[in-house]
């Protein structure tokens, strides 16, 4: 199996996520190659190579330097058309998204999306991926090549196999209509963290709290583990929280890696927003609590004594 | 100016997976993709009181779908176009952008517009594959959007903040949901929409070709339907003052830290 | 203590008002509907067979001759019942068109059965002759509705769903239309971006079908003198609807446990259990809101009742895949406004409160009077008459007390009041009032309005059962599987006084299916999105308002 896998970077780094899918694929087996694309990215092509990459191309051009698709879409479809990759596969991004799908329209080739694992079954591709709210999981496939594939955020993780890859320089022709939207001003910091859709880890506060100034100690933990702060419907009922950070039916839904839930009952307004969650965590008093019935891991007590001390200890750990 | 809202309509309820065919069943009450309003409502502000713009609302579906729609022209859209064919049934994103794409160069818009993502699929993805059939500059994610004598700039949110991007008419621009507060149709508006233009085209009218349709057209597909791995028992602790370390080793663990 | 001690701040001239808007914003139609349920329907349904015959009418009625606005989503989410339905008036409406084994129905009754139940045990007793359901259909009430709609639409009937009417349009003492309530107001009241005004929806003749504590129907029978000899009294019905492995083939009723039969507690209603199809079944718990206990939850009755012996085969295996609430009206014939007409007005359903306690029945006398509003309506019309005029419609009336529903609901009249007695007096009271036809014992007796109850507290809420997520559910799960998304900006529909003694407090937190109140420092807190506007509030001390259009549960299989 040839495979291509689309290694974003940001700031002068290849994205945690492409790694990983590129260790995915170098798991999978066959031939793995990568593709960089962006202005002044030679040196990231080492990187590359220690994450599982055998060859590495390189499309640098002042005109792919924005994170724009459309250009993008130009270069890979070049790419694959001439080398007649089985597999291409991406890391969801904002920009990964465009790419992939605008390819798959180029090539007229099938993408599935939003996938949490890729298996190989009697020489088939199988991706997995979660549906309605996290709730099935669905076998999915690809018929005819290349198989497109946007693999969720967070899935897999790097793996430094330490290798050395082969660059080789891509010349990079651009269709007209891909360079007519402009980048005028591009966004370059974090703010303050990841938002709760994108975010990997997220500490989440409910009315257990028992008041806003509570807060502060859902934010330190947030902080610690480089993660987002979440709310529950009481908590902005009550005014203590904003809106923006719900997380529930009638808020927002996210699946990450890391829900932390301080002081939450968990009752299914609040679980359907969040059960795709990969691990979860829950801290509060009530031992009837409706969250301790699906978290991984329950611990019944006062969050006033426990959060503190667990901000701390992962202060130390991060430091060492 | 002329522009072209791509909308969906959803399933409105309990979604299940049809055993059968593993597809979503999409029987029952349907509805406007929620995220579409968004799109709608975005066009509707662009066209303002403009009495020359058009807001034409454009949509793969079933027949029965002219019901759903009849709500954004509730909201004051000015025509459906809904493509309405058999073989469409069981297109993914290869076919489907396909016949949109179609459709939406009959229409010829200045402007395409698209909503967050499906509902039902969760899928954002199909306004990138429609702008690469189009050939038309993209712009999506969308949280503010001005047009200004052929030239459009939008303020796109990224994981890293907001881009400010500018490309000329014709374009393609998906919204997200935090670009507006979508309108709620007034009753006048309700009463007026069955009056409004309602269009149905095969995909013959389009030029679509059959094999490029439905499960035929299609690049992907679905092998089968299975519940999540159970999480499995929960872990639960009395915190007797080791709970932050306890926490802490089993996120160590599982390699969460 | 008695909830009335602490009355709600509204006034019924809050939901009365002129026509505001510019003529020109006005909408007109010809007859405005409030209510997409089996009474406005069949209503709007009968008008479109009779205009079919006269066009001439009908074009007077201009271009929207029959309008029927809805607060629900689509026709049918806020529909709930058991339900066991009398086919007669519906075979009367649909004569010549529509056969029974047409309309949405889960088969005919076969065989039931009533149990008087204890804790462990389940006792057959002979049907009372008032609840035999030969002839009869089992229906989910939202199923019929969202039929009942599709047929009003074909008979030419305009519907507007997520609308909700919250003003009675009353101009020189006559009924001019509703007005319909506002979107996108915040929390606070505030508007919101995209904030719509509601508009005045101008008919000339409005029928107001909205069902049990509806707004309006409140606010006109005040508006213009119609109270009754007795005020009205209501039940809180609380059910589900379960995917089961076994089928169940027959009715069943209970009486008894979980309900206590002494006669200060006033605790009258029983449970019904009826089949729908080969792999579903309904059950319910209905409780008469004239109870004492500040620890009563109907909710939790219904869990209760559900680790019974008896119920729980029944659910063996099955899974929960439905949950609804809601108010009936019980006060019966002498609760009945003493008119059901006013000038442009008509009133007709479970609104007046068109419903046989003992039977259970209220859906076939919703479909009936609201025909029977359709015909005076349509024969006023018809005579060029103008309905505004005062009499014009009381024809109406007349047809309404020559029907089968007048005869049905005199004989049983006095049959709810006899259980204030106590389960045991009443039950033998009810036997001889049966009996007799309604002749023994003479004369109507009175009903107390349920607020007025004295409250108690006993243990109850101990013998409560815990949530398992299998059997037994919380009240949150339940309100999310009503399909409840009320936005949580929405300014509170609820109109309560909020500074009450803890007893009040406990007994509307207990009281509400949806969990709306909590008790808090110094009174009770509302979470008004989690409303399923099932109307309890109403009769224990507060008030139901209409909420915004389209929000509220959504009701599918209820």
């Amino acid at each position: 199996m040839s495979t291509l896998v689309f290694l974003e970077h940001h700031e002068g780094d290849l994205q945690k996520d492409s790694l990983g899918v590129l260790g995915k694929a170098a798991q999978l087996g066959g031939d793995v190659a990568a593709l960089i694309a962006g202005s002044g990215v030679e040196a990231l092509a080492a990187q590359a190579g220690r994450f599982g990459a055998v060859k590495v191309y390189l499309a640098d051009d002042p005109a792919l330097e924005a994170p724009l698709p459309q250009p993008r879409v130009d270069v890979t479809a070049d790419l694959v058309r001439r080398h007649g990759f089985e597999t291409v596969l991406f890391g969801a991004t904002v920009l990964t998204a465009d790419v992939a799908a605008g390819l798959a329209a180029r090539l007229d080739a099938g993408l599935n999306w939003d996938l949490i694992d890729l298996t190989e079954e009697d020489g088939k591709l199988i991706g997995k991926r979660p549906a309605l709210d996290d709730t099935v999981y669905v076998d999915v496939g690809w018929k005819g090549e290349p198989r497109i594939a946007l693999v969720r955020t967070g899935t897999f993780d790097p793996v430094e196999s330490g290798g050395q890859a082969e660059i080789e320089q891509l010349e990079v022709r651009l269709e007209d209509f891909s360079t007519r939207a402009k980048m005028i001003e591009q966004a370059h910091e974090e703010s303050e963290g990841p938002s709760i859709e994108d975010a990997e880890v997220i500490v989440a506060g409910g009315r257990g709290l028992g008041g806003p100034e509570n807060f502060g100690l859902v934010e330190e933990l947030a902080k610690a583990l480089g993660g987002a702060v979440a709310s529950t419907r009481a908590v902005v009922d009550a005014g203590w929280y904003p809106y923006a950070t719900q997380v529930g039916q009638t808020g927002k839904t996210v699946s990450p890696r890391l829900y932390i839930a301080v002081g939450i009952s968990g009752a299914v307004q609040h679980k359907v927003g969040m059960q795709g969650s990969n691990m979860i965590v829950a801290i509060n008093k009530d031992p009837n609590a409706p969250i301790f019935e699906y978290a991984d891991l329950g611990v019944v007590g006062d969050l006033n004594e426990i959060v503190p001390k667990l901000t701390e200890l992962v202060r130390q750990r991060r430091a060492a | 100016m002329k522009i072209a809202v791509c909308v969906k309509v959803v399933p409105e309820q309990a979604r299940r997976i049809d055993p059968e065919t593993k597809r979503l069943d999409r029987s029952g009450e349907q509805t406007l993709n929620p995220f579409d309003a968004n799109a709608v409502e975005e066009a509707l502000r662009l066209k303002g009181d403009e009495a020359e713009a058009e807001v034409v609302l454009v949509s793969l579906g079933p027949e029965r779908s002219l019901d759903a729609l009849r709500k954004a022209l509730a909201m004051g859209a000015d025509r459906v176009v809904l493509v309405s064919d058999e073989t469409a049934a069981g297109s993914d994103l290869v076919a489907s952008s396909y016949a949109l794409a179609r459709a939406l160069e009959r229409e010829d818009p200045d402007l395409v517009l698209f909503g967050q993502q499906a509902s039902d699929s969760d899928g954002a993805v199909m306004w990138a594959a429609v702008a690469d059939r189009l050939r038309r500059p993209l712009i999506s994610q969308v949280a503010e959007l001005t047009v200004s004598g052929g030239t459009l700039r939008g303020k796109r949110q990224t994981e890293f903040g907001y881009d400010v991007i500018e490309a000329s008419l014709p374009a393609v621009v998906a919204v997200s949901d935090a670009i507006n507060v979508p309108r709620y149709p007034s009753l006048k508006g309700i009463m007026g929409a069955k009056k409004k233009p309602q269009e149905t085209v095969s995909l013959a009218d389009l030029g679509v070709e059959a094999e490029r349709a439905g499960e035929t057209g299609s690049r992907t597909e679905v092998y089968a339907v299975g519940e999540p791995p159970p999480r499995g028992e929960t872990q639960r602790i009395e915190d007797d003052g080791s709970g932050a370390e306890k926490i802490v080793a089993f996120l160590v663990e599982r390699k969460a830290l | 203590m008695r909830p009335s001690d602490f009355p709600p701040p509204f006034r019924f001239t809050e939901a009365i008002a002129a026509p505001s808007d510019p003529e020109d914003e006005r909408i007109e139609v010809g007859v405005a509907i409030v209510g997409a349920g089996p009474a406005g329907l069949a209503c709007a349904i009968r008008l479109g067979q009779l205009l079919e015959g006269a066009p001439a009418v009908a074009e007077r009625l201009g271009e929207v001759p029959v309008a029927v606005i809805e607060k629900g989503k689509q026709a049918g989410s806020h529909l709930l019942s058991g339900a066991v339905v009398n086919p007669r008036a519906l075979q009367r409406l649909f004569a010549g068109r529509r056969r029974l084994d047409e309309m949405p129905f889960y088969g005919p009754v076969d065989q039931e059965s009533v149990y008087f139940l204890t804790r462990n045990r389940a006792v057959r007793i002979p049907t009372p002759p008032t609840m035999k359901n030969h002839g009869n259909r089992v229906a989910s009430l939202s199923e019929l509705g969202r039929w009942l709609a599709g047929e009003a639409e074909e008979a030419g009937a305009l519907l507007l769903p997520e609308t909700a009417a919250t003003k009675l349009l009353v101009d020189h003492g006559r009924v001019r239309g509703i007005r319909t309530g506002d979107k996108g107001r915040g929390r606070n009241g505030e508007e919101l971006p995209n904030f719509e005004p509601g508009s005045d929806v101008v008919a000339r003749l409005t029928v107001l079908a909205e069902g049990t504590q509806g707004h309006l129907t409140s606010a006109a029978i005040e508006q213009f003198g119609l109270e009754a000899e007795n005020p009205q009294v209501w039940a809180l019905g609380v059910k589900e609807v379960w995917r089961v492995a076994k089928p169940l083939r027959r009715v069943i009723h209970t009486l008894g446990w979980p309900l206590r039969p002494g006669a200060r507690y006033r605790e009258f209603g029983g449970s019904f259990i009826y089949p729908m199809g080969d792999d579903m079944l309904t059950l319910g718990m209905v409780v008469g809101l004239d109870y004492r206990d500040v620890e009563l939850s109907v909710h939790d009755l219904l869990q209760e009742l559900k680790t019974h012996p008896l119920v729980r085969k029944l659910l063996d295996d099955g899974e929960r895949i439905a949950w609804g609430a809601k108010t009936i009206p019980e006060g019966g014939l002498l609760s009945l406004p003493k008119r059901l007409h006013a000038p442009g007005l008509l009133l007709c359903g479970d609104g007046p409160g068109f419903v046989n306690v003992p039977a259970l029945k209220g859906i076939h006398y919703a479909i009936e009077t609201g025909s029977l509003a359709a015909e005076a309506a349509f024969a006023a019309l018809q005579r060029g008459e103008a309905v505004g005029r005062p009499g014009a419609l009381a024809s109406y009336d007349e047809a309404v007390r020559q029907s089968f529903v007048w005869r049905d609901l005199e004989q049983v009249r006095n049959m709810r009041q006899a259980f204030g007695r106590g389960f045991w007096v009443g039950g033998a009271l009810a036997g001889a009032m049966t009996a007799s036809r309604g002749k023994f014992p003479p004369g109507d007796a009175r009903t107390e309005p349920d607020a007025d109850q004295e409250l108690i507290r006993t243990d109850r809420a101990r013998n409560y059962p815990a949530p398992d997520g299998k059997l037994v559910f919380d009240k949150l799960s339940s309100v999310f599987l009503s399909g409840n998304k009320t936005r949580d900006d929405a300014p509170s529909h609820i109109c309560v006084q909020t500074a009450v003694p803890p007893e009040v407090a406990e007994l509307w937190t207990r009281m509400c299916p949806a969990q709306v109140y909590e008790p808090r420092d110094g009174g009770v807190e509302v979470t008004a999105s989690n409303c399923v506007q099932c109307g309890a509030i109403t009769a224990k001390g507060g008030r139901l308002t209409p909420a915004e259009g389209g929000s509220g549960p959504e009701y599918t299989l209820t």
